[in-house]
């Protein structure tokens, strides 16, 4: 797998020389710095620690800071299992990484739609609106009868929507531009503009 | 949002760009481009401008004209490389951004006047 960790910046749309409309996410990606290295002998398994983002030394937990050791830190860290890019700790992975992938899968924390009801959040149909209708966007029943006397665990009702971690996987590499450091991707990602997004190798096309 | 326009512009130069050389109410000619197979041809579709929409990269706009009776309207991305052409035919007097209105009329209700620019 490899991995990188980059930017949400927006979505545009490009042509191609036919014609063709594209929609697609520009992802900025800043050079990743490999922070520590994962070992089968020591560790377990293997894994290569990356960072990234911009972020003030001032005020920085110091068991945050102190992995960064001699080099300068970065606002997030994420470890990338069986990384089978060769690199060292300390050098910087730039998005030229993916010049020859093909396809991408992309995690992100999907936008907070707030506490939503069941028609919204779990797609139910609700009723009818008028002609003396008393079933507008209820759950209606939650359980059966006497037995089990209860509500199942993991029903579906009302509550807090969004806001949860979310991949989307195999979206087409477009464009690779190493020098404005961006990635273009068809199609859409989850989270909102200048939210942090874990870019990888897509799992299910190349493993 | 500066590197989305950096990579607008960047689009803008590489496709073929037409000038937007015409306005609300005038009556165009659109030459474009139809891919069939392998084949290409361009087809010339004639009608009234009734909207303009978007920005950047992304903007658009309505053609509307009445074939065999019937009202067609066509949505063209103005950055499309496949617009070989947009002549302006006709002038039109329009005092409003977008001509939905016409939607609803027929015949000589329909109509947008001439716009006549007196020489001063």
């Amino acid at each position: 797998m490899i991995g990188l960790i980059g930017k949400k910046v927006g979505m545009t749309q490009v042509f191609d020389d036919r014609g063709v409309v594209t929609p697609v996410t520009v992802i900025q990606i800043e050079p990743n710095l490999v922070v520590r290295e994962r070992s089968p002998e020591a560790d377990g398994y293997a894994a290569k620690v990356l960072a990234a983002g911009r972020v003030k030394e001032k005020g920085l937990a110091k068991p945050f800071r102190g992995q960064f050791g001699e080099f300068s830190p970065r606002a997030r860290m994420v470890e990338f299992r069986d990384f089978h890019h060769q690199c060292e700790i300390g050098d910087e992975l730039t998005v030229d990484l993916f010049a020859e992938t093909a396809f991408v899968d992309v995690t992100g924390i999907s936008k907070g739609k707030g506490y939503q009801g069941v028609v919204k959040r779990h797609n139910f149909s609700g009723g009818r609106a008028t002609h003396g209708s008393k079933f507008k966007r209820e759950a209606g029943s939650t359980g059966m009868a006497a037995w089990p006397s209860k509500v199942h665990k993991g029903s579906k009702m009302p509550g807090r929507m969004g806001h949860e971690r979310r991949t989307v996987q195999n979206l087409r590499v477009l464009k690779v531009d190493g020098e404005k450091q961006i990635l273009l991707v068809k199609g859409s990602v989850p989270g909102p503009q200048n939210s942090t997004l874990i870019v990888s190798g897509a799992k299910k096309k190349d493993g | 949002m500066d590197i989305i326009k950096a990579i607008e512009a960047e689009q803008q130069e590489q496709v073929a760009k037409v000038e937007e050389n015409f306005r609300i109410g005038d009556t165009v000619k659109v030459h474009f481009t139809i891919v069939e197979g392998t084949t290409e041809r361009v087809q010339v579709y004639e009608g009234l401008v009734i909207a303009k929409n978007n920005s950047g990269i992304n903007r658009t706009f309505t053609v509307r004209k009445i074939s065999y009776g019937i009202g067609v309207e066509r949505v063209f991305p103005l950055s499309s490389p496949r617009i070989q052409k947009i002549e302006v035919s006709r002038r039109g007097r329009v005092r409003r951004a977008k001509l939905y209105y016409i939607r609803g009329r027929v015949g000589k209700a329909a109509k947008v006047s001439e716009l006549v620019r007196r020489k001063s």
